[in-house]
């Protein structure tokens, strides 16, 4: 699959914020749209948890479209006639960035050898990316979810490195509720017997079972309760009467079941370790003196946030507290909360209310 | 009064006039800035500015329009802006929807440096006369709600911006005085006045 995956090598080690440093580092990346002449129309993708660089073609494993082909295209809000866009896989990912199934010098997979990594780290890469590719300045960077976090992380420590800032459905610090939900995906994956200390990667057997149920758990957040109701209520599942067993009788149990084994599919284990732990770790505030106002004092870039009304993983609350910082800073801020029904996978969804900001703001 | 050519010349007739007498270049803040007229306005005249709105389909038409506005409730949200950050900040029509009027203007002379108010006059001979000869709540072209339905809560009249001021320690800077979109003479305004803009400012 390696031939679908760009990956650029990085020319140094990559320092981190936990001590020490990752060399050859390589990051993954895709492009879409062309580069002006003077370089000045790239806007960088961030991705969210599981996402990768493959935001407007084809995921090379499971043939589904882009993940934010709604979004990204000629034409579209983020138009690629118009702009250069740049996405990447961040590292301690699985699509060809390095992470904890990439090859550690020894010539054996890193697996939890792989340090513990942060937002900032993720963003080191990028902003590491972007430099042999020459963009010293972007358009923007935008991101949904963890893309939001890497964009307003990029925001606060390159501060000269974009001219506009789109963080949807984001935080600038995960709750103890996120903690929470992501503690459980690690232990159902730590507890499956052949996660073997993350040393699977030359067995037949992946700890796929706890990995579905962490994404199960994670995907019940990604949801809303309303949501969940109208899609799939107390439905069953393919019969009429319930089997008095511990079966997929209900519609959401069978649903919740398909979207772990797929999961499972095209995501490393020990990647979801990493990345969810990356994301605990985020506290803007705390990396900038504890104000975060502090963080953004630096910027001249304008921003924008969106969250949904229905998100309950990170709530209107999160992104308000984002631009009151911002305000504080003086920096110039937009936000509005969009109203959908999806949960905080709106973002990802058809919200022509998103694509009508995303396309003003980026103008 | 004459008002800005071009981009102003289509405002309300006190969106115009505030847009007329903001300085070029200037930092402001539009509480409740609507659709953004004003602030497009203003930014043709290279104004830096911000604005708050608490309607998200309104917020949503601004940033499509590519105005930095924040979807948020003036009466909580102005604290969180710092001491002085905006030469002027703005509230059209907005103060009588204020839950404490007297807290928002505190708020706006201190977010901005001055502030330009702009409210419906309660006492306009208009109203009078509605109320006095029916005995119900008026509703009027500026005021076209009725009272269960309408967002204005404190009515306000020019007398009464006037004393609340002077009351607050603001030195009022200039006034204007609306009947439809011409503009009157101050004398007798409080009767004549179908609306009113004052700039005020922190008295020093």
């Amino acid at each position: 699959m390696s031939e679908n995956y760009h990956p650029q090598k990085l020319p140094g080690p990559l320092a981190l914020d936990g001590g020490g440093a990752l060399t050859d580092v390589a990051v993954a990346y895709e492009t879409y749209g062309t580069l002006a002449p003077d370089r000045g129309n790239a806007i960088l993708l961030c991705h969210a948890l599981t996402g990768d660089q493959f935001v407007a073609s084809a995921h090379p494993v499971t043939g589904k479209p882009g993940w934010w082909a709604r979004m990204v295209g000629p034409g579209k809000p983020i138009d690629t006639d118009r702009y250069h866009v740049v996405c990447a896989n961040v590292i301690g990912s699985c699509m060809g960035s390095t992470g904890p199934s990439s090859l550690a010098p020894d010539g054996e997979p890193y697996a939890m050898r792989f340090p513990v990594i942060t937002i900032r780290d993720m963003v080191r890469g990028l902003v590491g990316l972007l430099d042999t590719l020459g963009i010293e300045r972007l358009h923007a960077v935008v991101g949904g979810s963890m893309g939001g976090m890497q964009a307003l992380s990029l925001a606060a420590n390159w501060p000269e490195r974009a001219a506009r800032v789109l963080a949807i459905a984001t935080t600038a610090r995960h709750s103890a509720q996120n903690i929470a939900f992501h503690e459980v995906g690690r232990q159902a994956i730590m507890a499956d017997p052949n996660w073997r200390d993350g040393n699977y990667y030359g067995d037949e057997e992946r700890p796929g079972a706890g990995l579905a149920v962490a994404r199960m758990a994670a995907h019940i957040t990604y949801l809303s309760e309303d949501g969940l109701t109208e899609k799939f209520g107390r439905r069953l599942q393919d019969r009429s009467e319930k089997t008095f067993g511990f079966d997929a009788d209900f519609q959401v149990e069978s649903y919740l079941r398909y979207q772990g084994s797929g999961f499972t599919k095209r995501f490393d284990a020990n990647s979801y370790l990493y990345i969810t732990r990356a994301m605990d770790y985020f506290d803007l505030a705390e990396e900038h003196g504890g104000k975060l106002a502090q963080a953004f004092a630096g910027t001249d870039a304008r921003f924008c946030l969106v969250s949904f009304d229905s998100d309950w993983l990170y709530p209107t609350a999160e992104s308000r507290h984002v631009v009151h910082a911002l305000n504080a800073a003086g920096a110039p801020v937009s936000f509005v909360e969009l109203s959908a029904p999806f949960g905080h996978d709106s973002f990802l969804l058809d919200i022509p209310a998103l694509d009508r900001v995303a396309k003003g703001f980026l103008e | 009064m004459s008002t800005a050519p071009g981009s102003a010349s289509e405002l309300r007739a006190d969106l115009a006039v505030i847009a007329a007498h903001i300085e070029p270049g200037t930092r402001v803040l539009d509480v409740g800035c609507g659709d953004g007229a004003l602030m497009a306005a203003l930014l043709g005249k290279g104004c830096d500015v911000r604005g708050i709105e608490i309607d998200g389909a309104l917020v949503e038409t601004c940033v499509a329009r590519g105005l930095s506005v924040v979807q948020g409730d003036a009466d909580r949200d102005l604290v969180d802006y710092p001491d002085h950050g905006f030469d002027y900040a703005v509230l059209s029509q907005t103060l009588q929807t204020a839950e404490r009027p007297d807290l928002m203007l505190t708020e706006l002379v201190r977010a901005g440096r001055r502030a330009f108010v702009s409210f419906p006059n309660f006492a306009y001979w208009r109203m009078r006369w509605a109320l006095l000869r029916h005995g119900r709540m008026p509703v009027t072209r500026h005021l076209p709600v009725s009272w269960y339905a309408t967002q204005n809560i404190h009515h306000v009249t020019v007398h009464d911006f006037e004393a609340l001021a002077q009351e607050l320690g603001l030195a009022i800077e200039r006034r204007w005085f609306f009947t439809d979109a011409r503009e009157l003479t101050a004398s007798g305004a409080n009767w004549r006045a179908e609306y009113a803009v004052f700039e005020v400012s922190a008295r020093r």
